[in-house]
């Protein structure tokens, strides 16, 4: 039984008027937790309310922008976002894109994570290699590298190859400097620990440095993962006949709100599932570290 | 025959470059210490006089700037697989399980995988942790993954065991524990220890000499010998009647009564 469960009922009655300026204490905090818990006694709060903040949003989408009145073509209503996209799978190869598009995200994502991690290792091992290059790295993670688009274009046509170099772009920085900072805050001792036993550079890479930086890697990667459907989208709004960046500008092209909708619900939900994938696999290579329990002091 | 020596042994840290603020320091000069095969010896001094300087000399990791430092005769110049050494940080890697800990320093000799896990299971099982070989170490208390970092370091089997204050972040209870693990360990075994301490009774309970260090720059000051029975049994030791007398002389020499007072003042 929590904490919360035992509480008494004082705490449950009505919060008093706030007017935003008093200092909120632990107690005011946790009377706010109790009171919660007294309309939804015995459940688990967290899933109602998400329950409940999903129907109204899901209510509203469909039946208040009816009872508004919004133009379809300025915020079309769920029903008319679900007919559109039965429409594209049938006339529009929707699926055919869908797939394009995870296809790029996934070769962006893994050449980034790769391009990234080396560089950060690299840096991580010898800070020459970082005083020389990093002003060069730098100058291309400030320049924006969706305006290095159209260059891939000229380069290499309208094909898979422009936008899979904009994801690689786009990924590649935040894991860099996840790696690198982890690396550069190896506990020295532990370094010196391998040194003791006559460790090479090579043993206190692979047995302290690496497996060190993993927590910090996994953080570089979720934000990859999320940054490559950006920069996928990107490099086909661009250019490119294939992809749901493609089907999307289509779709403005035509006014239709639905497509438009439509493709960007799927990219959105294509950015999640690689998100969860990460997230995944980052619980099971790191599931030597402490379980997290939310809202822990300890941990 | 003398294990390990050091023999007017100097270390200056130059000022860093680029930082003007930064000054050199002379941390120890002309350190001369022996100690004998079998034998515990624990250094003591006042915090930042360079005991943990001299540890790092010893177990090759850093080089003086004068003198020489010798393990079974031969200079130091390098990690040596006959010196181990114990931090107050257990440093082992939270990645791994106890028993991949302790067998770290072994894989990196490239010891045969079953050899390392027997080797391993034996060492934790002396220290009562085979129940713990395949937790990770944030599963265990401070003692227990001290006691794991004791079967690292034993399994390296070490001629010279240097250990940096390896109980300083324990409690009292099972700092008692661990001494007693730990002095077993060394009679049994007959190892030779240089241990470094804050702790004056951890000093006196462990071991056959005691060396007094001089402030910044650290030299030897002074040798007690500690001439009292059972050094396989700190428990035992601690209460022997001439520990007092020899607390009181140790205090004496770390002017740690006039420290206090100057840290009121």
């Amino acid at each position: 039984m929590s904490q919360r469960d035992a509480a008494p009922c004082a705490p449950c009655a009505p919060a008093p008027y706030l007017t935003g300026h008093e200092p909120v204490t632990l107690e005011d905090a946790k009377a706010r937790q109790w009171s919660w818990n007294f309309i939804f006694r015995g459940m688990s709060h967290n899933w109602v309310l998400s329950a409940l903040i999903f129907t109204v949003v899901f209510v509203f989408w469909e039946w208040g922008l009816k009872i508004l009145e919004v133009e379809p073509f300025i915020f079309p209503r769920l029903s008319k976002i679900w007919e559109e996209t039965v429409h594209m799978w049938a006339e529009s190869e929707l699926l055919r894109h869908t797939w394009n598009t995870c296809l790029s995200v996934i070769i962006g994502f893994v050449l980034g994570s790769l391009l990234g991690a080396l560089i950060g290792y690299l840096f991580g091992m010898s800070p020459t290699a970082e005083i020389v290059a990093s002003p060069y790295i730098l100058a291309l993670q400030i320049a924006p590298k969706v305006a290095f688009a159209p260059l891939f274009i000229l380069w290499f046509g309208y094909n898979e190859t422009p936008k899979i170099l904009v994801t690689v772009l786009i990924v590649f920085f935040p894991i860099l400097i996840n790696v690198l900072t982890a690396v550069r805050g190896v506990d020295p001792a532990m370094v010196s620990l391998a040194r003791s036993f006559n460790a090479s550079r090579w043993q206190i890479f692979w047995k302290i440095e690496f497996p060190a930086s993993m927590p910090a890697l996994f953080s570089g990667l979720r934000i990859g993962a999320t940054l490559a459907v950006i920069g996928v989208t990107v490099g086909e709004f661009v250019g490119g006949n294939t992809g749901l960046g493609y089907l999307l500008v289509q779709g403005e092209a035509g006014g239709n709100a639905g497509a438009v909708f439509s493709t960007i619900i799927i990219l959105t939900m294509i950015g999640i599932l690689s998100y969860c994938l990460v997230i995944l696999a980052e619980r099971w290579v790191l599931r030597y570290m402490p379980k997290r329990k939310f809202g822990d002091v300890n941990n | 025959m003398i294990r390990l020596q050091f023999d007017k042994v100097s270390k200056y840290f130059p000022p860093v470059r680029g930082r003007r603020d930064s000054e050199g320091v002379q941390a120890i000069k002309d350190v001369d210490v022996a100690v004998e095969d079998g034998e515990v010896v624990s250094l003591i001094g006042p915090s930042g006089c360079g005991k943990s300087t001299l540890l790092n000399l010893g177990s090759g990791l850093d080089r003086p700037s004068g003198g020489n430092v010798f393990v079974d005769g031969q200079p130091v110049d390098g990690p040596s697989e006959h010196v181990a050494f114990m931090l107050q940080k257990d440093l082992l890697l939270p990645w791994r399980t106890i028993r991949k800990n302790v067998e770290f320093g072994q894989e990196i000799r490239g010891l045969s995988a079953g050899e390392r896990r027997d080797r391993a299971m034996h060492f934790l099982g002396l220290y009562h942790l085979d129940g713990f070989a395949n937790h990770y170490p944030h599963e265990l208390s401070g003692g227990m993954r001290q006691r794991a970092a004791l079967a690292r370091t034993m399994m390296m089997d070490p001629d010279v065991l240097l250990l940096d204050e390896p109980f300083s972040a324990l409690d009292a209870q099972t700092k008692m524990v661990l001494q007693a693990d730990l002095a077993r360990t060394l009679q049994e075994e007959k190892k030779t220890a240089f241990l470094i301490t804050h702790d004056l009774v951890e000093a006196l309970a462990l071991s056959d000499r005691v060396l007094v260090m001089s402030r910044r720059p650290g030299r030897i000051i002074r040798e007690i010998i500690v001439d009292i029975p059972d050094r396989n049994d700190p428990m035992k030791r601690r209460q022997h009647e001439r520990i007092g007398p020899m607390m009181a002389e140790l205090m004496s020499l770390l002017d740690i009564s006039k420290t206090a007072e100057e840290m009121a003042a």
